[in-house]
This record gives structure tokens, C-alpha cells and sequence, in this order.
């Protein structure tokens, strides 16, 4: 199944992808990403990529 | 042979997000993403700090490269402004004279940094560009006094990352307080204050009455009768949309290409606006609406695409604006309608700053959130707008936040 992944070091703690998809994402009290949910069923790709794509420094995307 | 092509206008954030989420919608038909360009779709917000600075390479900031547009069976075609449009017809005109015929036709041109009212001498600056930042960087190797003319955020992330690379940085606007726009004069001193302390000169509520001379030899002369020496000087005095090329398209264009709640031109199908360039039917601020936030633009990309690609299940765009800027090392976060004169200040707004500015709307529930530096109100910010909770009881939510994490340090030491 295709899977979340995260460069920490990238992200910034925008929060976009919260809004965008809060069951796959939270941003921790440092303001690092964290992953709630890892894999990605087809029926949600669509959404999680969406949420992925709104991160402003591009440390998320999602693997085959 | 597909069954629809769509066309997107503009390759910058909003253009290449909506083709994007249309491969992730399964549109099938044929995308043309055209960019008046020639380079690579890039990412703007960095031109004005770390391509500025020197810390990035464009490379870094590309949207979307070569193969990817390849891997997307997308047909990128660069270096052509468009110049006019026929939606009689259904084809966009490109500078060169080529027609690209769409079914469906996405405009995302953006806009453009407004022109210096002083000319462009060697060595007067706008940033909004890859080409714009990079002239400025060329100048910055010989500029030991820079002037800024225009406090907002483009101003003030220049100021900031000039600084940080040693040159004396002087700030003008004619506002007082330049950030009482969007965050209320109060909270606006704050920002003047940060300025200030990293050395920049402020001249705030002073307006710029003449530019003379060149790179090297700036002469600007105040309204307060004073005059500046400057080696380079910046002109961040706002933005202009590009809608000029449809003016004789039967759109309608005010400000923008005016759009209903799913950012579909009004009085046209298939027509349909994200990004800078876009004015749409804001429901959350009861008229009409256009803002040049990079968020927005990526949240309208989604919008449009699956209203492109599933037209029987429309979605409407209505969003909790979002705007940050990085300054130094504050990161300052704006969610929703902030500025109003009653608020709330929660957390350490001095030495180590970590705090959250709150406003309220007339009923009492929460509007509008400035944060900075604090991540996890940002993340509560967001999710409380927008579900439309009380002002008062948001206060009480963030104020609990700061002792549970004054607690725990307490706890660990």
C-alpha cells in the first residue's frame, strides 16, 4: 500500500496539512510534523495528496 | 484522443497545483499548462528570503520539473505570455501568435509587483520574480545602505534578510504603523519594535516624494523634507493581478476575474480563476473577495479541479485565510480577520517570543488569530475558526496552553 512520508528536517510547521487532512497529520509542540496514519488506501489518495501538496517547503509526499 | 483538454493559464503555484490535483481527481482528458516564463514552474514565497539570501538554489524551489510534468502526462509549454482570449472560441492567444484551443479553461496569471512610481533606475528594485530577486542579489554584493520603500510583507522580509547579510537597512512607509492593516495598531508596534531591534532605521508615516540617481548614488528625498543616501533601493509598494490580457474577453474583471463560490467566471462553465488573479464570492466575508496568499491559491487549486472533474459534485471555496511571514526568527502566522481593536495577547510576548494575538467578531466569536512562534495555537487557530468557536472560550483554551507547558517544564527540570 502507498505510504505518508515526511522530511522532519524540512518541515516548518505550517499546519496546512492539518487542515487538510487531520487524521493523517498533526504538527507537535516543537512545530515538527507528526504522522497519526501511515498508509494510504486508494480510496484516500486523493485527499492525502491534496494535503500533502499544500505543505509550503514540500516535506511531505506519499510513496508506492 | 482525449475527451477534453483543459488549459491552465499561468505556472506558478495555483496553475501547476490545479493540474496536479486534476491527475489525483482521475481527470483524464489532456492538461496544457502554459507559463508566460521561461523557466521552470518555481515557488515564490522564497525570492524574498532564502533566494534573496543566497541560502536556496532554484532548483530547490522548482514546482514541478520536466519529468514530472512527463510522469503526469501534462503538456508544459513555457516562455509565452498569453495575450487574449476568445471563449467564444475556446482558444487561448500566446505573445507568438499560437491558439490553444480548451473545453475547460483554468486562469491562474497571477499578478505583478505594482510599478515603481519613480522609474527603474540601475538599482531600484521590485521583488516578484526568480529574474527580480536575482537582480537584487547581484546589487547586494555592493550595497551597504539599503532603502526599502513600502512596510509590508515583501518590505519586511527584505529588510530582514538584509540584515542578517550586514547591510544598514532603512524601512519607509506612509502608515504610522504598516502592519496595523492587517493585525490592528497595536500588535503592529510589535513588528516595528522587532525592526527596530535588529538595527533597521524606521521611517514610518513618512512618504517617499522623489528617487534620483542610480546604484551607488540614491538620493530620496522625504516628505518630512528629509533626504536618504542609498547604494539600492526596494520598491514592496503591493501587487497588481494580471488581468489586463482579458480585458477584451468578455469576462468579467474587476480587480480580478470575477468568479462565484466554486472560482468559476461568472456567466462561463468552463472558465474558471485561482490564485492572486481570481475575485470570488467569499461566503465566510459576505462579498467579494481576492487575496494573494500562496495558501489560498493551493486551496482554490483543489477546489477547481474537482469541480472540473466531478462537476455533478461541485465544492465551494470557502476558506480561513492563512498568511505567514518569516522575519529574523519570528515566524508570524495570520489566520482569518485579524486587526480589530478588542483582542487578546496569550503567551511570552517579549524576550523569547511565543504568542498569540486573538480577535473576535461583533457576535463574540472568534475571527481572527495572530500567532507567533507557537506552533500548536496555530494548529488550534485553525481548526477553531473555522468550526466558528467562542472568542472568550478560545482565550481560555490558549491560556491553559501556556501553564500545561510551563508545567511540564517545571515537571522536567
Amino acid at each position: 500500500m502507498a505510504v505518508v512520508k515526511a522530511n522532519l528536517g524540512a518541515c516548518q510547521g505550517y499546519a496546512n496539512c492539518v487542515v487538510a487532512a487531520d487524521d493523517y497529520f498533526d504538527i507537535d509542540d516543537d512545530g515538527v510534523v507528526e504522522l497519526l496514519s501511515v498508509e494510504v488506501p486508494e480510496s484516500e489518495r486523493g485527499r492525502v495528496d491534496s494535503a500533502a501538496r499544500s505543505c509550503p517547503v514540500s516535506a511531505l509526499w506519499i510513496e508506492d | 484522443m482525449p475527451e477534453s483538454t483543459t488549459v491552465i493559464v499561468g505556472a506558478s503555484i495555483g496553475g501547476v497545483r490545479t493540474a496536479q490535483a486534476l491527475r489525483s481527481e482521475g481527470y483524464p482528458g489532456a492538461i496544457v499548462l502554459l507559463g508566460a516564463e521561461g523557466e521552470l514552474p518555481y515557488d515564490k514565497p522564497p525570492l524574498s528570503k532564502s533566494i534573496l539570501a543566497g541560502g536556496s538554489t532554484m532548483a530547490e524551489i522548482t514546482l514541478l520539473t520536466t519529468e514530472q510534468a512527463r510522469e503526469l502526462d501534462l503538456e508544459l509549454r513555457l516562455g509565452q505570455p498569453a495575450v487574449g482570449l476568445s471563449t467564444a472560441n475556446r482558444y487561448v492567444e500566446l505573445a507568438d501568435g499560437t491558439r490553444v484551443a480548451f473545453d475547460n479553461l483554468v486562469l491562474a496569471t497571477g499578478a505583478r509587483a505594482r510599478p515603481s512610481p519613480w522609474g527603474t533606475p540601475n538599482g531600484l528594485h521590485v521583488i516578484r520574480t526568480a529574474a527580480d530577486a536575482r537582480a537584487l542579489r547581484r546589487h547586494f554584493g555592493t550595497t551597504d545602505h539599503l532603502v526599502i520603500i513600502g512596510g509590508g510583507f515583501i518590505g519586511a522580509e527584505t529588510a530582514a534578510t538584509a540584515v542578517e547579510l550586514g547591510m544598514r537597512v532603512t524601512l519607509v512607509d506612509p502608515e504610522p504603523v504598516p502592519m496595523a492593516r492587517v493585525m490592528g495598531a497595536e500588535i503592529g508596534e510589535l513588528f516595528i519594535d522587532l525592526h527596530r531591534r535588529r538595527g533597521v532605521d524606521t521611517r514610518f508615516g513618512v512618504g517617499v516624494e522623489s528617487v534620483h540617481g542610480e546604484h551607488g548614488s540614491f538620493a530620496i528625498g522625504l516628505s518630512d523634507g528629509s533626504t536618504l543616501a542609498a547604494d539600492t533601493v526596494v520598491v514592496g509598494i503591493g501587487a497588481i493581478p494580471n488581468d489586463d490580457w482579458l480585458e477584451s474577453s468578455g469576462l468579467e474583471v474587476s480587480n480580478g476575474v470575477v468568479c462565484d463560490v466554486y472560482c468559476r467566471a461568472i456567466g462561463h462553465d468552463n472558465i474558471y480563476a485561482v490564485g492572486d488573479v481570481c475575485r470570488f464570492d467569499n461566503t465566510r466575508r459576505g462579498g467579494s473577495t481576492r487575496f494573494e496568499h500562496w495558501t489560498n491559491a493551493v486551496e482554490q487549486a483543489v477546489v477547481v479541479a474537482r469541480n472540473i472533474a466531478r462537476p455533478d459534485e461541485k465544492m465551494r471555496h470557502e476558506p480561513v485565510e492563512y498568511v505567514w511571514s518569516d522575519q529574523y526568527d519570528w515566524k508570524i502566522q495570520t489566520v482569518g480577520l485579524a486587526g480589530s481593536s478588542t483582542h487578546t495577547v496569550i503567551g511570552e510576548v517579549t524576550n523569547k517570543a511565543k504568542f498569540a494575538v486573538c480577535y473576535p467578531d461583533e457576535k463574540g466569536r472568534l475571527t481572527g488569530v495572530v500567532v507567533v512562534n507557537w506552533p500548536k495555537a496555530l494548529v488550534t487557530a485553525r481548526k477553531a475558526i473555522a468550526l466558528g468557536v467562542e472568542y472568550v472560550e478560545f482565550a481560555e483554551r490558549l491560556e491553559a496552553m501556556t501553564v500545561s507547558a510551563r508545567t511540564t517544564v517545571k515537571e522536567t527540570t
